[in-house]
């Protein structure tokens, strides 16, 4: 139980997918007009995260290696569809304000990156908690992107007024979704500096994508990640 | 004379006023990654515009006469990113083979596509507004130069910032991300157009 518990403070705090690693940067500015949003897409992630990545696990060794992609693909897009079912059923006002950034969840690189990282090489309980540890951080980030812009953008947190300030109404905008992910980017630098002055191996932050596409093991199928 | 309109609407609101990767954010990681000098970001837009425009087409064929007549609208997902994935692997073979030049211009953007997500919420999108197969391929067309568009504003802005003088918290990916934000404040401006 120990490695499980190691897999999900890994995913929630030392490799955070948004916060650490930047990936899935798409869906992290697109939904985050508020934390209610975050929040919903970050825990439809985690779902189909944690279920694929048990299933990949689980026929790992019979995906064979050269077609283990479009293997992947068509487990990460069935979990994908049968969620977008479950929500339009279950909680339409989510799946309309989602809208397709829900099925957009197959092409979200955090999941396939986790696929081909860890859930291809380990066991299905290990990888069962690297999807929720991993699910959870990305909803954390989510979340507090969520809080942030819905704050300054409208002035309320989750819908309750709290009539502090006059709302800059353009943090709801895209335009505020770049402003907030700017901050967040500079924010990771200053910790990256201080921790290399201090001697500190700092590789994995901001690992996930580092601006160069032709870097990203997710673009090169051949590739080893 | 009312398709002619409506074509014309699609491509200025496609390519303008709600822009892909500005207001949409779709195809973001292409949009920071390939943007650091015009010409490759030029490249990657031409890429974009081909493979958007051809895999629009052929999703909209797939839509309408075989998941349609058959009644499983809802594998969508599951069969337009398969058949985005093998038509960029088929596409790049062919213009190996056929059409070295286009293929030396564009082929080592190709890959890269796969995974945009640009490409797969396109096809998406045909699909949720109803859209036939000629307005899919237009609205494709106009949203892939939308995405030129920008690419390449953004990186003529990258190569006149590149050496200027920042915090050292904010070199790099900020301050383009400042940058990708400004412009998309002016892109909100398209909004209120209206007709």
């Amino acid at each position: 139980m120990n490695k499980c518990m190691e897999r999900l403070y890994n995913g929630i705090v030392k490799e955070n997918p948004t916060l650490v690693l930047m990936l899935g940067m798409c869906p992290t500015l697109a939904v985050t007009t508020s934390a209610i949003n975050g929040l919903g897409m970050g825990l439809t992630t985690t779902v189909v995260l944690a279920l694929s990545n048990a299933i990949i696990a689980a026929l790992r060794k019979i995906i064979p290696s050269k077609s283990r992609i479009p293997a992947f693909i068509v487990i990460i897009a069935s979990f994908v569809t049968i969620m977008q079912l479950l929500l339009q059923a279950y909680i339409p006002s989510l799946y309309a304000a989602l809208g397709i950034y829900i099925p957009l969840i197959v092409v979200n690189c955090i999941i396939l990156g986790r696929a081909e990282a860890y859930a291809y090489k380990n066991s299905v309980i290990t990888s069962l908690f690297d999807g929720i540890g991993m699910g959870l951080g990305f909803t954390f980030a989510l979340t507090v992107i969520g809080m942030v812009r819905e704050f300054i953008g409208g002035g309320t947190i989750f819908d309750i007024e709290l009539n502090l300030f006059t709302p800059v109404a353009i943090f709801k905008m895209p335009p505020g979704a770049f402003f907030v992910l700017a901050l967040l980017t500079a924010i990771q630098n200053a910790v990256k500096i201080r921790g290399e002055k201090k001697g500190k191996d700092m590789s994995k932050v901001g690992s996930g994508c580092d601006g160069n596409c032709s870097a990203c093991p997710n673009a090169d199928k051949e590739g080893e990640s | 004379m009312n398709t002619v309109k409506d074509l014309l609407l699609i491509m200025i609101g496609s390519s303008l006023m709600s822009n892909v990767v500005l207001s949409q954010f779709l195809g973001l990681c292409p949009f920071l990654g390939v943007s650091k000098k015009v010409n490759t970001a030029a490249g990657m837009g031409s890429a974009v515009i081909f493979v958007i425009t051809l895999s629009s087409f052929v999703t909209g064929l797939i839509y309408n006469y075989i998941l349609t007549p058959l009644n499983i609208e809802y594998l969508q997902t599951i069969v337009f990113i398969l058949v985005i994935a093998a038509l960029v692997q088929f596409v790049e073979m062919f213009l190996k083979k056929k059409v070295p030049s286009l293929y030396k211009a564009l082929g080592v953007y190709l890959p890269l596509i796969t995974t945009n997500c640009a490409v797969l919420g396109i096809a998406l999108t045909n699909v949720q507004k109803d859209y036939n197969i000629l307005y899919g391929v237009v609205n494709g067309f106009a949203t892939a130069v939308g995405f030129t568009i920008a690419i390449v504003l953004l990186a003529g802005i990258r190569e006149k910032i590149e050496d200027n003088d920042f915090l050292p918290a904010m070199k790099g990916m900020p301050i383009v991300l400042v940058a990708a934000g400004l412009m998309a404040i002016a892109f909100c401006g398209f909004g209120s157009l209206s007709f």
